[in-house]
């Protein structure tokens, strides 16, 4: 049996490695995907106090610790029994806002964006962030710079830091907003709203005007009916920081909608010898393994997943642009809302329309007259016992569970990453690009590319690890013979 | 090196959050003088180099390695290994490579105890047969291998030599920038670089001395949690009662976490000079405690000081948060080996 090997495909908690295996005939048998890293966040930080969690398990992801810094924080409203007040969740959720805008202009730009922009087919010297700045020009590569320091700039304002910030407290905020900063986010804010805008229309012009690409989105090979997660606030509309988890099945009908506390009664994590990383899949659908469809547990949590999972947009101009992509992406509606989007590359328009959402959403909090009241702490006095929290992180649905003794120090803590609710997803969608490109033991050209695109999409975090400016994904494929033999090297062009 | 030829620049992670790589890309308009300065030799972050691309430079190819991330598995020792032999310099880039961080404060617990929590014993875990991951997997179609997952976390020093180290969690932008500054400068200029086994782009004295905030030499009698007081937003923290490690910590940062209102948590390190910066901050905590007059006898004063040093939770866990690899401590002994 021959195999190929794509190694490494680095980091998610660590790095990633593709193995192929081929059958007699020369197509594919299986893929795997294998994590090789595991750190253990979850038992060391058993001992420690609790309050210390939004500091400690923002050091997940240095690309997302906004995300863990917020579910932890959320966590420990949760364990301590208090409400934040309202000043403190509207803060919460503008400094979040301004993180998402930030990260998924980079996953736009930077990362998804080339295959599309520049197209699957160009020279791949070219299909990086440098080329994308080549053919739309210097201005909008400035635009991308500007749009990431600016709101690198609110998060280190109202978090303490650039990366992994500290602000978090139970019930509280350590800081408050002053009118200075304000003014300076609000102006920030707006310009974020014609960045979003700006990019929705870039992917108009430039992709859903080019045929060619528009049935590349709705291809089979990148599509997959599961189900999908995201969070959702009494309107049933996204909502990043807070609100009840709803999962919609394959047709689009509702399955669940839980408070973040329930996770566990709805979601298994299963274990495989062959990866330290866990396959969650939902309970009452159960694991059938590798596939999909309405009896497979296997569900997907991203900017798709999200739209999907929702009845629609809580700002207006992303709500235009939620209608117009169903619309031209065939969906009907029924019972009120729309039909889920299969296909998964129209996660990347999905996480432009979440974008615009970010930054209206920015806007409103940071017009509030009541964001810059300067009572952001608490003093606590309960006995913490248990907690959990979730936020949707960028990646997918994140939960933070902690049990503590009545002094607050951990004595069980329980982790739900973003990326790992789509481990499986990911898997699957590896193997189809794979099974499509590889036919009686012959490689198409394109199978680096198309694998690529087969898990980019999701912005797994091991994608902006491996992708980032100005890069090209490292990607080696090794075609061995049975004996173990080297055949062929293939690999990816120099970024 | 040729007249004409860039100098070879590498970064690669180990045990790691991707935050160092991140903090790279903060020095913002500069990375594109970085870009025209050096060649890429392997930076698995930006460009497609192999690890058998790397195996086939002639040793110290790499003028400028930049480590980061802890060494938790046989895969992170087994590159530390590799880029030592191939680099002339070689940098532990931020905490993990310097001294463990986040990830080494599984020194306190043990692998066994780590995966029975992870794969056996949560609330959302299905795992009947009690399944762990294995380093050879058997399946139908072939062998799948892991790399070798350590007990023990160990920082970049502990496995290879290094030449100099740059502290923080992660550095902070204009530090990275002043520190490629020098090198670029020792490379083309031949200017001097610093002295090996140096601490390089950070403070020489302690983040204290970066803080705004007023220190009165008060004297406390308990330590508090940060939830239990409304802080006053000038005064010292740690004069307030709430845990502060500036006082044991190299500064660099300038003071960033206390001037939100939220005490250090020693992310640069420990100060000049000082080996064990959770032993430092004991010393410091000590000194700020409220142990009464000169006439109290000396199991008096000591049983005052311990008093109120039982009111600070997990003191191993907080004074030695980012520093457990390098630390005395080094991991809490269970009597397995460390590896």
């Amino acid at each position: 049996m021959e195999r190929i090997t794509i190694d490494p495909i680095t980091r998610l908690e660590g790095h990633g490695k593709i193995e192929i295996f081929l059958d007699d005939k020369g197509n594919v048998e299986n893929a795997y995907l294998q994590i090789p890293e595991l750190r253990g966040f979850e038992q060391f930080s058993v001992g420690r106090p609790a309050e210390e969690m939004p500091r400690i398990t923002n050091r997940i992801c240095g690309v997302c610790p906004e995300a863990h810094h917020m579910a932890a924080t959320k966590a420990l409203d949760a364990l301590f029994g208090v409400e934040p007040s309202s000043v403190v969740k509207k803060l919460r959720e503008l400094f979040y806002s301004a993180f998402y805008v930030t990260d998924h202009t980079v996953h736009f730009y930077a990362l998804g964006g080339p295959d599309f922009v520049l197209g699957p087919d160009s020279n791949p010297a070219e299909r990086n962030i440098l080329g994308v700045i080549h053919k739309v020009g210097v201005d909008i590569g400035k635009q991308v710079i500007e749009c990431r320091k600016r709101n690198h700039e609110v998060i280190k304002m109202l978090g303490g830091r650039g990366i992994h910030p500290v602000a978090g407290l139970p019930g509280g905020w350590s800081k408050a907003m002053s009118k200075e900063d304000q003014k300076i986010i609000h102006d920030y804010a707006k310009q974020n709203v014609e960045f979003g805008l700006f990019s929705l229309k870039l992917f108009d012009d430039v992709v859903l005007a080019n045929q060619a690409y528009v049935d590349l989105i709705v291809s089979d090979i990148f599509t997959h009916h599961t189900y999908y997660m995201g969070t959702v606030d009494e309107d049933n509309h996204i909502n990043f920081y807070d609100g009840l988890i709803r999962v919609v099945g394959p047709d689009g009908k509702e399955r669940v909608k839980y408070p973040s506390k329930d996770y566990a009664k709805h979601i298994a994590e299963r274990v495989e010898p062959w990866s330290y990383l866990k396959f969650p899949y939902l309970k009452d659908v159960g694991w059938k393994g590798f596939v999909d469809g309405p009896d497979s547990g296997v569900y997907c949590a991203t900017p798709l997943s999200r739209l999907n999972a929702a009845d629609g947009m809580a700002t207006p101009k992303a709500q235009e642009h939620y209608e117009r992509f169903y619309e031209t992406l065939g969906s009907k509606k029924e019972n009120g809302r729309y039909t889920p989007v299969h296909h998964r590359l129209a996660t990347h328009w999905a996480r432009l329309i979440e974008l615009l959402y970010a930054a209206e959403r920015m806007l409103e909090l940071v017009e509030d007259p009541e964001i810059t009241d300067p009572n952001v702490r608490q003093i606590v006095t309960s006995t913490p016992t248990e907690g959990i929290g979730s936020v949707e992180a960028p990646r997918g649905t994140l939960t933070h569970h902690y049990k503590t003794d009545e002094n607050g120090i951990l004595t069980d803590v329980n982790l739900i990453v973003g990326t790992t609710n789509n481990y499986a997803p990911i898997a699957m969608s590896i193997k189809k690009a794979a099974e499509g490109l590889i036919k009686g033991g012959k490689v198409s050209e394109g199978l680096l590319n198309t694998i690529e695109m087969a898990f980019r999409n999701y912005d797994p975090c091991m994608s902006c690890a491996t992708h980032s400016l100005p890069g090209q994904m490292p990607l080696e494929i090794q075609i061995k013979g049975a004996d173990g033999k080297l055949l062929e090297t293939r690999s990816q062009y120099i970024g | 090196m040729g007249a004409k030829e860039k100098p070879k620049l590498a970064m690669y992670w180990g045990a790691a959050c991707g935050g160092c790589e991140i903090s790279v890309l903060n020095i913002q308009e500069n990375i594109l003088t970085v870009d025209e300065v050096f060649d890429i030799a392997f930076f698995p972050c930006i460009a497609d180099f192999k690890v058998k691309d790397l195996e086939s430079y002639p040793d110290g190819y790499i003028d400028l390695c930049l480590f980061n991330g802890a060494i938790r598995n046989s895969e992170n020792e087994e590159m530390a290994h590799l880029l030592r032999k191939k680099s002339k310099v070689l940098v532990a880039y931020g905490s993990c490579a310097y001294e463990g961080c986040i990830p080494a404060l599984s020194n306190l617990t043990t692998k066994e105890a780590t995966f029975e929590k992870v794969y056996i014993n949560n609330p959302s875990i299905d795992n009947p047969d009690k399944t762990f991951p294995q380093e050879i997997t058997e399946v139908e179609e072939g062998e799948l291998t892991l790399p070798h997952f350590y007990n023990t976390v160990k920082s970049l020093d502990q496995v290879v030599d290094v030449d100099y180290y740059l502290p923080g969690c992660p550095p902070e932008p204009p530090q990275i920038w002043a520190v490629l500054q020098v090198v670029v400068g020792a490379l083309l200029e031949g200017q001097p670089l610093p002295p090996a086994g140096a601490v390089i782009g950070a403070g020489t004295t302690a983040v204290c001395d970066e803080c705004d905030r007023e220190k009165k030499e008060k004297l406390i009698d308990r330590f508090y949690r940060p939830y239990e007081i409304l802080p006053d937003p000038d005064q010292c923290l740690l004069e307030q009662g709430l845990i502060c490690m500036g006082i044991a910590t190299r500064g660099g940062c300038g003071a960033l976490c206390p001037s939100v209102g939220m005490g250090c948590r020693g992310c640069y390190g420990p100060l000049e000079g000082v080996d064990d910066q959770g032993g430092k901050m004991l010393s410091a905590v000590a000194s700020v405690i409220n142990a009464g007059d000169e006439t109290m006898d000396e199991d008096e004063l000591e049983h005052v000081i311990q008093e109120a040093i039982d009111t600070i939770p997990d003191p191993a866990g907080t004074f030695y948060r980012f520093s457990m690899a390098h630390s005395i401590l080094r991991r809490v002994k269970n009597g397995k080996g460390d590896s």
